[in-house]
């Protein structure tokens, strides 16, 4: 299992890294989180993403597009349970233990650290 | 007709530019960029696993153990980020680094730590969603239209 996550998470990073490479440096960081985030939640959505967590685990969850898919689930679990409230509580509710600790962690480090040179 | 020698020399030297710019142009490296971010990424995604592992072995169900990770990864990347050494291995690695859950901790972490001296408010609290602020937006406006059609469906 550990060798599937290294793979297919490494292939996630692969392509994250030839669409920067490729497109003349016009693809910043911030337009590849962006993107992967929203296309995590596009393939996730499509019922795609899911059979990738069975057979890679972490190589699927730990890339961004593992983040689109939690939003995604979350929002068409909480659809099919509570209706049309759930559209709007489901994608926060799945994804609020990682947004929680990035938030936590990133102020902590931000408050913390001081920035070299 | 000594304009049009003119053009043409200028056609020329346009041509001789283009092939000199392609020399001096530093190559991107694509091969070299492509194996270390596979590598990297993976190794990143591999200590997820083995995390995740640890995690059910614990007694956590499936779920809680993929937020455990998470959350470990999240403080990982905040503090190598703080102590300076993710962007440096970030210069290297480039995509394999962004991509996993770290770069979203990183791009939240770097920017707060260096506006830092423009207050508690607009400096840090503001800038820690220089980057995240949109993937949320995107994220959740596209999650929330999935969700949205997966209702509609249920309706009919």
């Amino acid at each position: 299992m550990i060798l599937k996550a290294f793979l297919v998470g490494g292939a996630i990073c692969l392509i994250g890294q030839l669409l920067m490479d490729l497109t003349s440096h016009k693809i910043t960081p911030g337009h590849i989180l962006v993107g992967f985030v929203t296309a995590g939640v596009v393939v996730s959505a499509l019922g795609l993403y899911q059979p990738l967590v069975d057979f890679a685990g972490a190589g699927a969850t730990v890339p961004l597009t593992g983040f689109g898919h939690l939003l995604a689930q979350g929002a068409i679990k909480e659809a099919g349970q509570s209706g049309f409230l759930g559209i709007f509580k489901g994608p926060l509710s799945a994804a609020a233990g990682g947004i929680t600790a990035a938030i936590v962690f990133g102020y902590l480090a931000a408050l913390v650290f001081r920035p070299k040179g | 007709m000594v304009t049009k020698t003119r053009a043409n020399s200028l056609e020329v030297d346009k041509a001789n530019y283009e092939t000199l710019v392609q020399q001096v142009k530093p190559k991107p490296k694509v091969l070299r960029n492509s194996v270390l971010a596979f590598l990297m990424g993976g190794a990143i995604c591999a200590l997820g696993q083995i995390c995740i592992s640890f995690f059910k072995a614990q007694g956590l169900a499936t779920q809680d153990a993929v937020l455990a990770t998470s959350m470990v990864l999240v403080f990982l990347a905040a503090l190598l980020t703080g102590l300076g050494i993710y962007n440096e291995m970030a210069k290297y690695a480039g995509a394999g680094m962004i991509v996993p859950i770290t770069g979203f901790a990183n791009s939240m972490v770097a920017p707060a730590m260096e506006f830092r001296s423009e207050g508690m408010v607009f400096g840090v609290g503001a800038r820690l969603f220089m980057i995240a602020g949109p993937v949320l937006v995107f994220g959740i406006v596209a999650a929330w239209l999935a969700g949205l059609i997966t209702y509609l469906c249920t309706l009919g």
